[in-house]
């Protein structure tokens, strides 16, 4: 904060002097550093406490799937059979022990660490892509409409015929040395429709209104009203739809591995939830702690999602 | 007034100056025009939304005639006032005029150049000296963006008009100019009232200094109180930047306060059009007199003398319009020449070579005077 306030002050001497106004009162000058709805946006983002809490679990979450070493010195892959579904320790903050171990006696937290990766690259992966695909695809349906609208709503309407579970396990087929890549791309490829149609009618909705007609009658081009016009007032849904099913992609990575079509040789908290679930009788543990971490990452990107979409509603800062 | 005869000469100018590159053009529009000659000239102007059937291959079963044959001229610092009930085109006249529409035929001659041919940068040019007040104030500002950008948008749009560090000041000198406090060029529409809302609208058309400003009813969203300080806001502007109106509207008193020339609509085609005075005190057209004789009236004695024209039924469909004259079928003086020939707008034979002010332009076989708003 306090450089914030000294570039302020800069500013304020510096635009107040040659003007001579005198009226200006010192915390005008503060927003007049930059006053565009993404930088508003942000500057209302970093007082939010939702914001902040949900943005502290997700670096968390990062720098646990791109450091994993730094948390655990437990291996997750061998399994010690004399540790047979031990249940949690939970003194032990840190150690292999702290959240016991698995039918096959191997650590769970070395492999709710371990299986942060995977899961994360395939929720934010699948997530980037679906969004991006069906905001384009949903954006030009819905802005130029006739056959381009004719053409794409039909291709979506395909598309969403495919079941994803289904139409990913066939393209998943055809891959050896499956990663978490692949199968963010698999379930990316077809998973856009949801997004496409939302965005398409916000789109619709949006480019009716008499703002999108007055900058067209000021000259304005296609680009210019998608970015300006267009785009900022039909993010809202996208961003709830997106949020949501960022959990929904990771817990289908779990159904595929499950399936044993999923990440080959690698560790999942999707894969360990349904090994966790045959012993849900016996050895609770064995599930809550995978799925639980699942569940707050899922709880912080929706989080997240609500904090930005809020954020970049004027009337709600 | 040799209106005719003038409208006549000027319309071959136009045809003579047909210039085809931008260049050309943007001398064109350059140039200035003159007080009371005509700026905007629209010529048989028609536009027909056509009605389809079918999802993948649809076919054209029908059309909405919303505008259909419209002419008349703007003359250069007047204001012309446009009025007719809801859904007669008015509207989709000033989204012609604007070009935000494609016209299905007829001409709109800016300066001699007919805008609806034209298309790129001679477009945008157009658009700088033609610019657009809308009726709601609610949606005509994007609620995501600051006032300071959403008049500044003009500027980014057109870069030439207001070098970039200027941008700022001209955008509070203009907040300024509609009665705003500069200050508030952080805020967000929803910041504001509905008065409020509509002068950021004014400022953002009068951004690029434009000759013609087009209000597709500018008040008839706001609360009475506030449409007389909007109205006489728009007349100040009108005097200080030398701008020609054209002002769409239902309130007959609105805009016989802000019209020096009427022009009353009815089905997509102009029934009468005069100066205020022809038009309120001397309407020959039914249409007219039936509209003029629902205007309310303060005083009760001189409400109760007066006659009120009550027309039966609904307006006709748009998609299937009458034959000949559109007003026949809802017309108490309408006889078989009514439904054979189409009636012109022209002065009606009866008052031509008369110095009557009831001698202008009205579109009714059998015109004639009848003093509606005075009647006692």
């Amino acid at each position: 904060m306090p450089e914030l306030n000294d570039t302020a002050t800069a500013r304020a001497t510096a635009t107040v002097s040659p003007a001579g106004t005198g009226d200006v009162t010192p915390e005008k000058p503060k927003k007049e550093t930059s006053n565009s709805l993404w930088s508003n946006a942000w500057r209302d983002l970093r007082r939010r406490p939702v914001f902040i809490v949900s943005a502290v679990i997700i670096l968390l979450l990062l720098a646990i799937s791109a450091f994993p070493g730094w948390f655990t010195d437990a291996d997750p892959k061998p399994g010690d059979l004399t540790h047979f579904l031990q249940k949690p320790n939970f003194s032990h903050i840190g150690d292999a022990d702290w959240f016991g171990y698995d039918a096959q006696g191997r650590s769970i937290y070395a492999r709710v660490i371990y299986g942060a990766r995977a899961s994360i690259i395939v929720g934010v992966v699948t997530t980037a892509i679906v969004t991006v695909l069906g905001m384009l695809i949903g954006m030009i349906a819905g802005y130029f409409g006739g056959w381009v609208d004719a053409v794409l709503s039909r291709l979506t309407d395909i598309f969403s015929g495919v079941p994803i579970l289904l139409g990913s396990l066939v393209i998943l087929q055809a891959f050896t040395g499956r990663t978490a890549w692949t199968v963010s791309a698999a379930i990316g490829v077809l998973g856009w429709t949801q997004i496409t149609r939302v965005m398409r009618g916000a789109v619709i909705t949006v480019k009716q209104a008499d703002y999108v007609q007055a900058a067209r009658a000021l000259g304005a081009g296609s680009g210019r009203i998608l970015m300006k016009h267009v785009l900022p007032n039909s993010l809202a849904p996208v961003i709830v739809v997106a949020t949501i099913s960022l959990g929904m992609y990771i817990s289908l990575e779990a159904t595929l591995s499950y399936l044993g079509i999923g990440i080959q040789n690698g560790i999942s908290w999707g894969g360990d939830i349904s090994d966790g679930s045959e012993q849900i009788r016996n050895a609770l543990h064995v599930l809550l702690f995978p799925a639980g971490f699942l569940s707050v990452t899922v709880l912080a990107f929706i989080m997240l999602g609500d904090a930005v979409r809020d954020a970049l509603d004027p009337k709600l800062r | 007034m040799a209106e005719t005869g003038m409208k006549d000469e000027a319309l071959s100018d136009v045809v003579a100056s047909d210039a085809s590159t931008t260049a050309e053009v943007e001398a064109v529009l350059d140039a200035p025009v003159e007080r009371g000659e005509p700026i905007l000239q629209v010529r048989n102007l028609v536009k027909h939304f056509p009605l389809t059937q079918g999802v993948l291959f649809k076919k054209q079963v029908g059309a909405v005639k919303a505008v259909d044959g419209v002419s008349f001229d703007l003359y250069q610092g007047e204001t012309l006032g446009i009025v007719g009930e809801s859904g007669c085109g008015k509207s989709t006249v000033a989204k012609l005029l604007m070009t935000l529409e494609t016209a299905t035929s007829g001409e709109v001659f800016y300066k001699g150049q007919d805008i609806t041919k034209l298309s790129g940068r001679a477009l945008k040019a157009v658009r700088r000296n033609i610019q657009m007040v809308f009726q709601d104030p609610y949606t005509s500002l994007n609620p995501r963006m600051t006032v300071g950008d959403i008049i500044g948008e003009p500027f980014d749009i057109h870069p030439e008009v207001a070098p970039k560090g200027d941008r700022r000041r001209r955008v509070q000198e203009l907040l300024d100019v509609v009665g705003l406090n500069p200050e508030y060029i952080n805020r967000y529409p929803h910041q504001f009232s509905g008065g409020q809302r509509q002068r950021i609208g004014i400022a953002r058309g009068l951004a690029l200094n434009p000759e013609i400003i087009i209000c597709d009813e500018p008040v008839s969203a706001l609360d009475v109180s506030v449409q007389a300080q909007v109205i006489n806001l728009m007349e100040k502007l009108q005097d200080e930047f030398n701008l020609s109106y054209v002002f769409i509207a239902h309130d007959l008193s609105i805009v016989r306060h802000i019209s020096d020339r009427v022009g009353v609509m009815y089905l997509g085609k102009l029934a009468e059009i005069g100066t205020d005075a022809e038009i309120y005190d001397h309407p020959t057209h039914p249409y007219t007199q039936a509209l003029l004789s629902a205007v309310p009236v303060p005083d009760p004695e001189a409400r109760e003398g007066r006659e009120r024209i009550i027309l039966t039924g609904d307006v006709p469909s748009p998609a299937n319009p009458p034959s000949g004259c559109r007003f026949r079928t809802r017309c108490w003086k309408a006889q078989d020449k009514c439904a054979e020939e189409v009636p012109v707008l022209a002065v009606p034979e009866v008052f031509a070579g008369r110095s009557t002010l009831a001698a202008h332009e009205s579109a009714c076989h059998f015109a004639e005077e009848k003093d509606v708003v005075h009647a006692a």
